[in-house]
């Protein structure tokens, strides 16, 4: 847990990554987006690259929404009652 | 992701050594023979019995991941390397040390640097191909990128990194276009080599972008484009123009490359640097071009191509939907068609770069997986095939391992 991301906030994982945490749903620690994917990668390595390239941008497939409402910054704020929802995009036939 | 009992071996960096030549010879006692088939829904293995006639199919592995490539390291027989991604997921590499029963991921897979905000920043779409080092380099593994980039891990595959000598300079930058620029499955850097001579001499190729050589270990490069031919109308001497799909650099003879290029099937002679065309001798309805191409473990004159129709809009089938490979058994001055055992006709394969693969038995057996998802092998070189599977995903790539 990062010392400047003390909230608790709940993540609900895509089905792609639930082998990595074994649940699909997690409780993180973050003050924004970025925080909350940097203590998942710490808790399930690997987890972050797989969501976010090595340019800081969100994957093409990947999806955030915070409380229902779509995100697409990681530098978007969070909060403890907040629930944030990940899911791959739908696409393709 | 890894999976429980799975271990990764870490060893020291080892410096680069002068190798002596070796001649491979055949194995002189049956062994077991190990296909491995990379699709864009997962991963089988197959293993043959020492005639090669009878398969086992060990998979799925990883269902539903796209793998692009899957390798046995010859040098200890037993780690395997997939190159993966996911519809959704970002490119990782997994690794196994026993035969796929348990897999770990790599701590660290390929990916490019991190540039300052506003520069051209590129990011690993996916690993494209992997390929062990020199015999004296146990542990070190390079891989090509789409986008095009090239990358060295020096502990089994756990961490990579990007050999700068390359990725950073601006001239390779420019050939290789832009993301979007590339070919339809995007821009592939692929047939990395090495020399069994010496592990600081290195090839590789780029789609599109050319034929290139390192005699440094990758810290410098030069193109090898003398030769090859690009789609008429445009200016061969634009590299970005040169559109190579396999190289094979034959075992027996280091000196000796032979190339499957969009544009005609070349041999290359070092030291010199000129590609001679030798697919102008393949019949002229059936044309010269293809994906993959396989020479002989053990003579230099032998090779073998899959022709791809590679007309007007470039169907890339097979011509006219009749299936058949074509060897050379003197460096390209003549060809000889062999489709015994082959659909004789409506059968409309495309068989990928990756997808085309020799073994090193004798007589040398032969394998191709299309993206219909058939598997084909031939225990005769190339005489005869048979279909050692169907109704597989679509074939990305395939390799072969001799085991025992």
């Amino acid at each position: 847990m990062a010392a400047s991301a003390p909230y608790v906030v709940r993540m609900l994982i895509a089905s792609p990554l639930r082998p990595y945490t074994g649940a699909d749903e997690v409780a993180l620690h973050g003050a924004t987006l970025g925080g909350l994917l940097d203590d998942l990668d710490a808790r399930f390595p690997g987890t972050r690259f797989r969501i976010v390239d090595e340019q800081g941008r969100i994957r093409k497939h990947m999806r955030f929404f915070l409380n229902g409402e779509p995100i697409f910054d990681l530098a978007q704020p969070v909060k403890p009652t907040d629930e944030v929802a990940m899911v791959q995009a739908l696409s393709g036939g | 992701m890894a999976a429980k009992g799975s271990k990764v071996r870490k060893t020291a960096k080892t410096a680069p050594k002068k190798a002596a030549k070796k001649t491979p010879k055949a194995h002189p006692r049956p062994r077991k023979q190990l296909v491995l088939v990379a699709t864009r829904k997962g991963a089988w293995l197959y293993h043959g019995d020492t005639a090669r006639k009878t398969w086992r199919a060990d998979g799925p592995h990883f269902l539903g991941h796209i793998i692009h490539h899957l390798v046995l390291d010859p040098r200890d027989g037993k780690t395997l390397l997939a190159a993966a991604s996911t519809g959704h997921l970002g490119p990782t590499i997994f690794r196994s040390t026993d035969f796929g029963k348990t897999w770990k991921e790599a701590a660290r897979p390929p990916a490019f640097k991190n540039v300052p905000e506003g520069q051209k920043a590129r990011s690993v779409h996916h690993t494209f191909w992997l390929t062990p080092a020199h015999g004296n380099e146990p542990d070190v593994w390079y891989a090509g990128t789409s986008p095009q980039g090239l990358f060295r891990s020096e502990d089994g595959g756990v961490s990579w990194n990007e050999i700068s000598g390359l990725n950073d300079n601006a001239q390779y930058r420019a050939w290789m276009g832009g993301e979007q620029e590339g070919t339809p499955d995007g821009p592939n850097m692929h047939s990395i080599i090495v020399d069994p001579r010496d592990p600081a001499h290195l090839y590789f190729g780029m789609s599109s972008g050319g034929v290139h050589e390192s005699r440094d270990g990758g810290a410098h490069w030069a193109p090898l484009v003398d030769g090859m031919e690009v789609v008429e109308g445009f200016n061969a001497k634009n590299l970005t123009f040169h559109d190579p799909h396999c190289v094979r650099m034959c075992p027996s003879n280091p000196d000796r490359l032979y190339q499957q290029n969009h544009c005609g099937i070349y041999r290359l002679d070092r030291p010199g640097t000129t590609w001679k065309r030798i697919g102008k001798a393949m019949p002229k309805k059936i044309g010269d071009v293809g994906f993959g191409i396989v020479v002989h473990p053990r003579d230099d004159s032998r090779a073998w191509v899959l022709p791809m129709d590679g007309q007007t809009v470039w169907p890339r089938t097979s011509v006219e939907g009749k299936p058949a490979i074509y060897d050379t058994r003197d460096g390209g001055k003549s060809w000889t068609r062999r489709d015994k055992g082959l659909p004789g006709d409506q059968a409309w394969w495309t068989v990928k770069r990756q997808a085309f693969a020799g073994d090193n038995s004798n007589p040398v057996g032969l394998y191709f997986g299309t993206t219909s998802g058939e598997l084909w092998s031939s225990a005769s070189e190339g005489q005869s095939w048979s279909l050692i599977a169907r109704n597989l995903p679509e074939i990305y790539a395939v390799e072969t391992a001799t085991l025992g």
